[in-house]
């Protein structure tokens, strides 16, 4: 028999947290935090050589730079932080103790050592491979190794997570369904083991290749099968940080969701409508036909699109319901209004959501039509889009968690509190604007994933417009305003951890244990939400502008057949 | 509240807000149109991927090329006196990538139509014409033919775009278009 497991009942929340699963979050999302500063610094060089009148890196360095960046952020921050909000949805949220805990170091460990290695052989120089290093092009063999092995340790914590909500359900740690934001998390962690099979079924071919046991791996299939762990990657990420959402909703406000079936059956639309999608990355690939590329992209209804509408309004909805109830009644968004924006929690969370649907989702949708992705393939309108989901959405709701969740498991206050209420500010606008430029300058033909816009070594004249200067200069500025933000984030981070007071027990500040519903199901003859979908109809008109005049620009170009 | 098990046992049999049933009906609405766009491009548009291509060994193609800048050259040009080829309207037309050059330069004339054939001799290449904004992926042993009718006349880049090691930004290719009568 295992020794019982130990809980502490924390002082905030009321949460009953198992010790083993407390300790094994703190590491994950602390070695999340540190690996963000140092793939955000890697962002911060790129970013400071993509400014036309800094360059500042040669080459070489950039290309390494971004590579870098690349790797350490889309992955390994993003998943890292997402292992941390498993073990919390699952074992803290059902009140139950972890499956396996000894295996969740055995996954640690992995994913640890398979980040370190991959990016040993990045910064040697001899693996400037980009995040996608596609074939033929080819990495140090051990580059590959180490994103195996990334994988595999996270693999394993998927499997923990699915082990614990087993648990919790023999062992009656709950009644019932599990709640929304642990459901969330379940559908990240169906997602990543759908993804993780497909990096499976790539990269140990390509590793293989590359000690030169397989002679050719073929470019396009190649393309066809990394691009469904790519994109599903994404969709983890989706999934995990609207989990962050409701649950900081939650925490914050006490919201409980409009209903829990349509917010549970958007996220459904994830796994059945995205899975096996990876031609959005394909879509002026050769050999690929058109029909199966309008398909797979969209399985003829854009469901997940669907799916994420669907959050964009039940999101701010549980909130406007839940400050509706407190009597913030009054007109259509003094709910809004009055919300805590100085709580780097919140200020951040709405943040994230408002940019994500704004900025990440109309035009990943747009540029995710076939023939619009024509004026956009490799622009870098690209990393302006994903920008405008990784950064502002993903780790902008990582960033806002993080404020409530390090001061309560680390039983410490704040650090510097007054800099932790700008910070969402910084990054998030700071980001959005980078983004939004990013994403001008693609329109203008910047080419993505390039040292020299300026191409003075090459063999030809070529010259962008001034406006192309212009915004990328923009874009500089903006990242180094971001980059402040994320620099503020971890020093708040890391002094809460080693230099904040140790948190007197208080009376739970922010949420009671057993709530009163603050949005009575079906209110079938009050329209419970006007300022919400006041909000998601301006997104709607936003979203059919944009698209729309996406067209109209396509229409515009060569002749094309 | 999101963060605790919701009151119904089974979470299907909760009901369910107006304001979030009018709006899934809208998006619907919405997803069904995106959708409808593509097909409808396709059958009503005039840009739309070309889903014309062919196996190649990139020597194959090499030498298609070769011929290709033999019949039609007119001249040279740039600092790596690339050849400049001026093909007769609605014929096959023929650009190669390899690290780190477009090859040939080619002279079109606005309004009229060319099968533009595009591979690579090596590892993936990124074809994009600007100012026109016009972005295609470019394979080894892939020839992508693409029928192209120029509706803008003057000097256009071809810019690498796919990442191609560490001459990928020197990699620069031009196409004159001449103005139509």
């Amino acid at each position: 028999m295992v020794a019982k497991p130990v809980f502490r009942t924390c002082g905030v929340t009321g949460l009953k947290i198992h010790d083993k699963a407390e300790l094994l979050i703190k590491f994950n999302a602390v070695t999340a935090v540190v690996v963000l500063a140092v793939g955000g610094f890697f962002g911060l060089l790129v970013a400071l050589t993509r400014w036309p009148s800094v360059h500042l890196l040669p080459a070489d360095m950039f290309y390494l730079a971004l590579t870098a960046h690349g790797i350490d952020i889309l992955i390994v921050w993003c998943i890292f932080f997402e292992v941390a909000l498993m073990y919390f949805a699952s074992a803290v949220l059902l009140g139950s103790r972890l499956a396996t805990p000894k295996m969740g170091w055995v996954a640690y460990g992995l994913m640890v050592l398979g980040a370190a290695i991959t990016n040993w052989k990045v910064l040697e120089g001899n693996s400037s491979v980009m995040m996608t290093s596609y074939v033929p092009m080819q990495a140090d063999p051990l580059f590959y190794v180490g994103l195996i092995l990334f994988a595999v340790g996270a693999l394993i914590a998927c499997f923990i997570f699915l082990g614990t909500l087993v648990v919790a359900k023999a062992e009656k740690c709950y009644e019932g369904s599990i709640p929304l934001v642990t459901f969330g998390a379940l559908v990240a962690c169906i997602i990543a083991v759908y993804t993780i099979a497909s990096g499976a079924i790539i990269l140990i071919p390509t590793f293989l290749w590359s000690v030169g046991l397989i002679s050719h791996i073929d470019p396009l299939m190649y393309k066809v099968v990394w691009w469904g762990m790519g994109h599903s990657s994404q969709q983890i990420n989706v999934a995990a940080h609207i989990a962050v959402w409701y649950a900081i909703a939650a925490i914050v406000f006490g919201a409980k969701p409009l209903s829990e079936k349509v917010s549970r059956m958007a996220y459904l639309t994830y796994i059945f409508f995205l899975q096996i999608a990876s031609a959005h990355h394909l879509l002026v690939e050769p050999g690929l036909s058109s029909s199966y590329k309008i398909f797979n992209t969209s399985y003829g209804m854009y469901l997940a699109v669907l799916g994420s509408m669907i959050h964009g309004l039940t999101v701010p909805g549980c909130i406007e319901a839940a400050q509706r109830k407190k009597g913030f009644n009054k007109g259509l968004f003094e709910w809004l209004r009055k919300a805590p924006w100085g709580n780097p929690a919140f200020s951040g969370m709405f943040l994230s959501l408002i940019l994500f649907g704004f900025l990440g989702g109309i035009s990943g949708v747009t540029m995710g039509v076939e023939q619009i992705n024509i004026m956009i393939h490799n622009t870098i309108y690209v990393p302006g889009h994903f920008h405008g989901t990784v950064a502002v959405g993903t780790t902008l709701a990582f960033m806002a968690l993080c404020f409530f969740l390090v001061p309560v498991l680390f039983r410490r206050e704040l650090f510097l509190p007054g800099l932790a209420k700008l910070q969402p500010y910084l990054f998030g606008l700071g980001m959005g604007v980078f983004s939004l430029f990013m994403m001008g300058a693609g329109t203008l033909g910047v080419s993505r994933r390039h040292w020299d816009m300026a191409f003075s070594d090459a063999p030809h004249a070529f010259s962008y417009p001034p406006a192309a200067y212009l915004m990328m200069g923009i874009v500089g500025v903006s990242a180094v305003v971001a980059f402040v933000g994320g620099a503020i984030f971890v020093v708040v981070m890391v002094g809460t951890i080693l230099f904040g007071k140790p948190m007197v027990t208080q009376p739970a500040a922010a949420a009671p244990s057993s709530p009163p519903p603050v949005a009575s199901y079906g209110s079938a003859d009050t329209f419970s939400v006007p300022g919400t979908f006041t909000l998601a109809m301006l997104f709607l008109t936003m979203f059919v502008l944009y698209y729309f005049v996406n067209w109209k620009y396509l229409a515009s170009t060569w002749l094309l057949s | 509240m999101s963060i605790f098990p919701p009151k119904e046992k089974i979470w299907f049999n909760e009901p369910v807000e107006k304001a979030e049933v009018l709006w899934v009906g809208i998006a619907l609405v919405w997803a069904l149109i995106m959708f409808a766009m593509m097909p409808l491009w396709h059958l009503k548009g005039s840009q739309n991927m070309s889903n014309e291509a062919y196996r190649i060994q990139p020597d194959a193609y090499q030498a298609k090329v070769d011929a290709f800048v033999e019949k039609f050259k007119v001249g040279e040009e740039g600092k790596a006196k690339t050849p400049v080829v001026h093909p007769p309207a609605g014929s096959d037309v023929y650009l190669q990538a390899r690290l780190w050059e477009w090859y040939p330069v080619l002279e079109l004339e606005q309004g009229k139509s060319y099968r533009l054939h595009l591979s690579s001799l090596d590892w993936l290449h990124g074809f994009s014409l600007q100012p026109a904004n016009i972005n295609l992926e470019v394979h080894p042993g892939i020839d992508e033919v693409v029928t192209i009718t120029p509706t803008t006349s003057g000097e256009f880049g071809i810019i690498c775009n796919e990442y191609c090691g560490i001459g990928h930004h020197t990699m620069l290719g031009k196409i004159r278009v001449l103005a139509g009568k």
